[in-house]
C-alpha cells in the first residue's frame, strides 16, 4: 500500500505545484471539471481514456496537446470527419455542445490539466472568442 | 516482484472495465440502403401520409425529405442547442389524416431563469410551414445542465399522448419527487389537457402530467403491437440501463435502486431492488446507450415479427431483442458499425428504418 500512497501523495503535491503560481488558472480548472462532468465524461469518461475506436483519448492525447486551436474549435462548433489520436485514427464526430466561451476556456484548461496532463499555457475567454468555425 | 505484479492484478482488471464491450453477436443476415443522407443527428423521424418524411435535425432544422429533396420548414421554434438538448422527437396524431396534429419535443428557454428544459409542442403543417402553434407542456425549472432531456412521444391505441422527460442531470433531486419535472413520463389528452384519470390529478402540488416516475432518461418508447403497452427503455449510469413497461403511478427506482454504477466506478446505492418499486424487464451491463425503439410487427423479415430493436449510441448497432415469457432471451447486433443508432421506426411499408448519426437514415433489408 505504503508506495501506492506516496504515489498519490506525489501526484497530489505534482497538482498543486502546477497551478500554484496561477489562481485565475486553478479557478478555471476548477469550474472546467463541473463542465467535464456534465457534457463530457459520459463518452470520454472519467479517466479521460476515451472508448477504443469510438471516442479518442484525452489524456496523454497528443491531439489535445498539440493542437491547441483545433481542440478548442472542437468544443466550441462540435467536429467531425477523422482525426489522428496518438497514431489511432477516429471517425465519430462530436455534436456541438452549446457551451460559452467562458466555459469552452474552463474545460479546456481542466483537461489539459486533468489526469497525466499538464498546460501552464492558460486558455483565456478571449483566445476562444477569436476563434471561428 | 511478486507483491509488485500484484499491484497489476486490480490495474488489469480496472482496465478491462472501461474497455467493456458487450458480447452480442453480430447477425449478418440483412442489408441495408442508405435512404436519406447528409445528416447530423436524426434525433426524430415520421412518414406523413403522402410517404414523405419529416426528419428534426437536433440542432433546431426540422427537414420535409420528399421525392430525394430535403426542404426545411419554417416557424420551427428556437431550440436551446446544448448539450443533449436541442429539437428532438416527432409524432403524428392517431388522426393526422383528418386533422393535420403533428407533435414535437425540444429542449426549450421559455419561462424565468437560465437556462432550458423539454417543451412539447403542436403544429400543423402548411406550404412548408408550421402554423397554428400550441406549447402544450414545458417543463420547470430552467437549467444549464446539459443531461436528460428524455423526449420521446408515442400515442396509445386509446389516444392518449406519452411524452418522457430525463431527470437533467438532478439525479437527487427530480426523479423521486411528483411535484417536479423531470425523470417521468406523462400522459396528456392530445389537445394538452390532463386525463381525468391521471394517477395523480388528485395528489396536492403533483405534476398532474405525471404517469410514472423514477425514471433516468428514457430516450425510446413505443406501443407494443398486440398488448397495447407503452415500452420505454432508458439510460442508466455504468451498467445500468433498463427496458420498462410503463405503469400508472409506478415508480421505476432511481435513483434508490439501479443495476448501474457511477460513470468514475463508484457507487450511489447498494439496492437493485426495493419494495414498491419496479424492476426492468431488461437491464443492460455493460450500457449500450440506448436511443430509439420499435418493434417488428411485419412480415418483411422471415423469423424477426415481434422482434424488439433497440438503437445502441455506445456501440454503434441495432439490437436486435428476442422477447420470450416477458424476457429478453437473445440479442444481435444488425447494422453493426454504421455509427451511432439515434432512432428506429417502423415505416408504413412495414420495413425497418433507423436514424443514424453523421450518416443518414437507412433502411432494413432483409438479405436477398
Amino acid at each position: 500500500m505504503l508506495p501506492i500512497l506516496i504515489l498519490f501523495l506525489s501526484m497530489l503535491s505534482c497538482n498543486n505545484s502546477k497551478t500554484k503560481q496561477n489562481p485565475q488558472l486553478k479557478k478555471s480548472i476548477e469550474r472546467g471539471a463541473t463542465v467535464y462532468e456534465d457534457f463530457c465524461m459520459q463518452c470520454h469518461l472519467p479517466d479521460g481514456k476515451g472508448v477504443p475506436q469510438t471516442y479518442p483519448p484525452l489524456d496523454n492525447s497528443d491531439y489535445l496537446m498539440n493542437k491547441r486551436k483545433e481542440s478548442i474549435k472542437a468544443i466550441k462548433y462540435g467536429m467531425s470527419g477523422e482525426i489522428i489520436v496518438n497514431g489511432k485514427t477516429y471517425n465519430t464526430a462530436m455534436a456541438p455542445l452549446g457551451l460559452t466561451d467562458a466555459e469552452v476556456a474552463d474545460v479546456m484548461n481542466y483537461i489539459t490539466n486533468a489526469w497525466s496532463n499538464k498546460n501552464l499555457n492558460m486558455v483565456t475567454v478571449n483566445e476562444v472568442s477569436k476563434i471561428q468555425p | 516482484m511478486i507483491p509488485k505484479l500484484l499491484y497489476l492484478i486490480p490495474l488489469t482488471f480496472f482496465s478491462f472495465i472501461t474497455c467493456a464491450q458487450d458480447k452480442n453477436p453480430v447477425n449478418t443476415n440483412h442489408d441495408y440502403e442508405v435512404v436519406v443522407t447528409d445528416l447530423k443527428i436524426p434525433w426524430g423521424f415520421v412518414f406523413l401520409p403522402d410517404n414523405s418524411m419529416l426528419i428534426n435535425e437536433k440542432e433546431g432544422q426540422m427537414i420535409h425529405f420528399i421525392d430525394g429533396k430535403k426542404t426545411l420548414i419554417e416557424g420551427v421554434p428556437e431550440v436551446y442547442n446544448r448539450g443533449q438538448g436541442g429539437l428532438m422527437d416527432l409524432a403524428l396524431h392517431p388522426n393526422y389524416k383528418e386533422n393535420g396534429w403533428l407533435y414535437f419535443t425540444y429542449a426549450s428557454t421559455e419561462g424565468e431563469g437560465d437556462g432550458g428544459n423539454t417543451a412539447l409542442m403542436r403544429a400543423k403543417l402548411k406550404d412548408s410551414k408550421l402554423v397554428e402553434k400550441q406549447l402544450l407542456y414545458k417543463a420547470t425549472p430552467n437549467t444549464t445542465k446539459g443531461q436528460h432531456f428524455g423526449s420521446r412521444i408515442v400515442f396509445d391505441n386509446e389516444g392518449y399522448l406519452y411524452f418522457t422527460i430525463g431527470e437533467r442531470g438532478e439525479r437527487d433531486v427530480n426523479p423521486q419527487d411528483i411535484t417536479r419535472d423531470g425523470g417521468k413520463v406523462y400522459r396528456l389528452n392530445d389537445d394538452g389537457s390532463i386525463p381525468d384519470d391521471n394517477p395523480f390529478v388528485n395528489k396536492p402540488n403533483a405534476k398532474k402530467a405525471i404517469y410514472s416516475y423514477g425514471h433516468r432518461n428514457q430516450q425510446g418508447m413505443v406501443v407494443h403491437p398486440t398488448t397495447g403497452e407503452v415500452w420505454t427503455h432508458e439510460h442508466g449510469p455504468r451498467g445500468g440501463d433498463e427496458i420498462n413497461i410503463v405503469k400508472a403511478g409506478a415508480n421505476y427506482g432511481w435513483p434508490v435502486i439501479s443495476y448501474g454504477i457511477n460513470y468514475s466506478g463508484t457507487k450511489f446505492t447498494d439496492k437493485t431492488a426495493q419494495e414498491g418499486m419496479e424492476q426492468p424487464l431488461h437491464y443492460w451491463d455493460p450500457s449500450i446507450a440506448p436511443s430509439g425503439m420499435a418493434f417488428i410487427t411485419s412480415d418483411k423479415y422471415p423469423g424477426w415479427k415481434g422482434d424488439l430493436l433497440v438503437g445502441s449510441l455506445k456501440f454503434q448497432y441495432v439490437d436486435k431483442c428476442v422477447l420470450k415469457d416477458g424476457k429478453v432471451v437473445k440479442e444481435e447486433r444488425l447494422l453493426d458499425g454504421l455509427g451511432r443508432v439515434r432512432t428506429i421506426n417502423e415505416g408504413p411499408d412495414g420495413y425497418i428504418y433507423v436514424g443514424i448519426e453523421n450518416l443518414g437514415i437507412v433502411k432494413l433489408l432483409p438479405k436477398k
